[in-house]
């Protein structure tokens, strides 16, 4: 077993096919698909077009794609410092801030790297002792106790050019945000993978029964949604609000205690802007104020002037379930994925991006 | 961000590194933050250079299984017992 093609076997996909619209639902349910990546393989394997009776929100999970400007500013300060290295993660240094992207930067000149894993930075710290290191952290819970390891080493290495911008964000307080918000239609909840396999099923249970909505926790292989969503299917039809674990080859009730931990050493839970739903109180993680000397908005004197968003971007209604990308102007013709002008459209997992992508539009 | 391939053990060494074969890609990626004991021939889930969890083989089998016998023939009510 490999655990990839047993899971895209078309046959069963097929199959399940058949038992989710033999449900015959009474009427289309909204499904929230809360992580990108999910939006990405629902695109990529055609899934929506599938099922009729559900209708496929793509909920804030992508890390890059919920950044708010002004902290894509700050990280464009401390790139632009004289003798900094600027580390961070992923697809962020595409996202445009106000005046320009850690991108157009570093073609600029400046030390700007794309990690591989958060740990390459004590490579980079050791190798050059007169620089400053400044590791901008991002991601859900995902990649949260990855920063937390490396700022463990940091710390037992006693390196002192390390500095950190912390940019976590959590999933529950978002979704809890949705579910509060009037204009938001959610039936049920896809909930993310490999949040999961750190945070556990229970960390949804509270959500279910209070907002009595369904979550089925779901890998990313086709058979694995098509699987989720006979359980939500099911679920809407007998009218109940559970939390079903369709990942279980890795996701347990409680997720990973260590992992969970070593957040919890370390950071406090803090408010986080999230690019179109607005400051959610709680939603994201600061570093501990006893670590104060690493970090990066303490240590430096970070000075930003962010420019609104561009008021033509349906980003935040995008992220909110309100619009689909197909319903935006600017989508396909003046913002693609070589001129994004949002965030959805920068990030691979974006929404835009995956509709841009696999609908050759 | 999130890749979602498994990766199998190839080898482990005293700093808790392993090396990882990931579709016939080899990279070494850091144990810190698996609880339980890794050995080689495992599979793991690896994201931004750390194995997250290791793959229960037995969860999988049975997922496995249940969706080889879903045929036309299952009635709805067995379907719900099963999918519930």
């Amino acid at each position: 077993m490999n655990y990839i093609k047993e899971y895209k076997d078309a046959n069963i996909i097929n199959n399940l096919k058949k038992l989710i619209n033999n449900v015959k639902l009474d009427r289309v349910y909204n499904v929230m698909e809360i992580c990108g990546g999910h939006t990405h393989s629902l695109i990529k394997y055609s899934i929506p077009s599938l099922l009729p009776n559900i209708n496929f929100i793509h909920g804030p999970g992508c890390p890059v794609c919920v950044m708010p400007k002004s902290r894509l500013d700050e990280a464009i300060f401390l790139a632009s410092m004289e003798g900094a290295i600027f580390c961070t993660l992923a697809d962020l240094i595409k996202v445009p801030a106000s005046n320009t992207s850690l991108e157009k930067l570093r073609a600029q000149g400046k030390d700007i790297r794309a990690l591989y894993s958060p740990l390459e930075v004590l490579k980079i710290a050791n190798e050059n002792k007169d620089k400053k290191i400044i590791f901008f952290a991002i991601g859900f819970e995902t990649t949260t106790p990855m920063s937390a390891i490396l700022i463990e080493k940091v710390l037992e290495m006693g390196l002192k050019n390390v500095f950190f911008h912390i940019n976590h964000v959590r999933v529950p307080e978002p979704v809890e945000a949705l579910l509060n918000d009037k204009d938001c239609n959610i039936d049920g909840f896809l909930a993310p993978s490999h949040v999961s396999v750190i945070i556990g099923e229970n960390a949804y249970l509270n959500m279910a029964n209070t907002y009595k909505k369904p979550f089925a926790i779901s890998g990313f292989e086709p058979v694995d949604l098509m699987h989720s969503l006979l359980n939500l299917s099911l679920q809407f039809k007998n009218k109940t609000h559970n939390v079903y674990n369709e990942y279980s080859r890795l996701v347990s009730k409680n997720g990973n205690e260590k992992a969970k931990e070593l957040i919890e050493k370390y950071f406090r839970r803090d408010d986080f802007e999230f690019r179109g739903l607005g400051v959610i109180s709680n939603g994201g993680l600061e570093l501990k104020d006893e670590y104060d000397y690493i970090n990066a908005k303490k240590v430096f004197d970070i000075k930003t002037n962010t420019k609104a968003e561009n008021k033509a971007c349906l980003c935040p209604k995008i992220l909110k379930g309100l619009a689909k990308p197909t319903d935006c102007k600017v989508f396909g013709n003046l913002c693609t994925p070589n001129n994004p002008i949002g965030s959805c459209m920068v990030s691979s997992e974006g929404a835009c991006a995956a509709y841009y992508k696999y609908n050759k539009i | 961000m999130c890749l979602s391939i498994p990766s199998k053990v190839l080898s482990v060494d005293e700093n808790n590194f392993a090396m990882v074969d990931t579709l016939g890609i080899k990279r070494g990626v850091s144990l810190d933050l698996i609880p339980e004991q890794v050995n080689v021939g495992d599979f793991v889930l690896i994201h931004v250079g750390f194995a997250m969890q290791k793959i229960d083989e037995a969860a999988a089998k049975e997922s496995l299984e249940l969706y080889k016998q879903i045929a036309d023939e299952i009635g709805s009510e067995e379907i719900e017992s099963r999918f519930l």
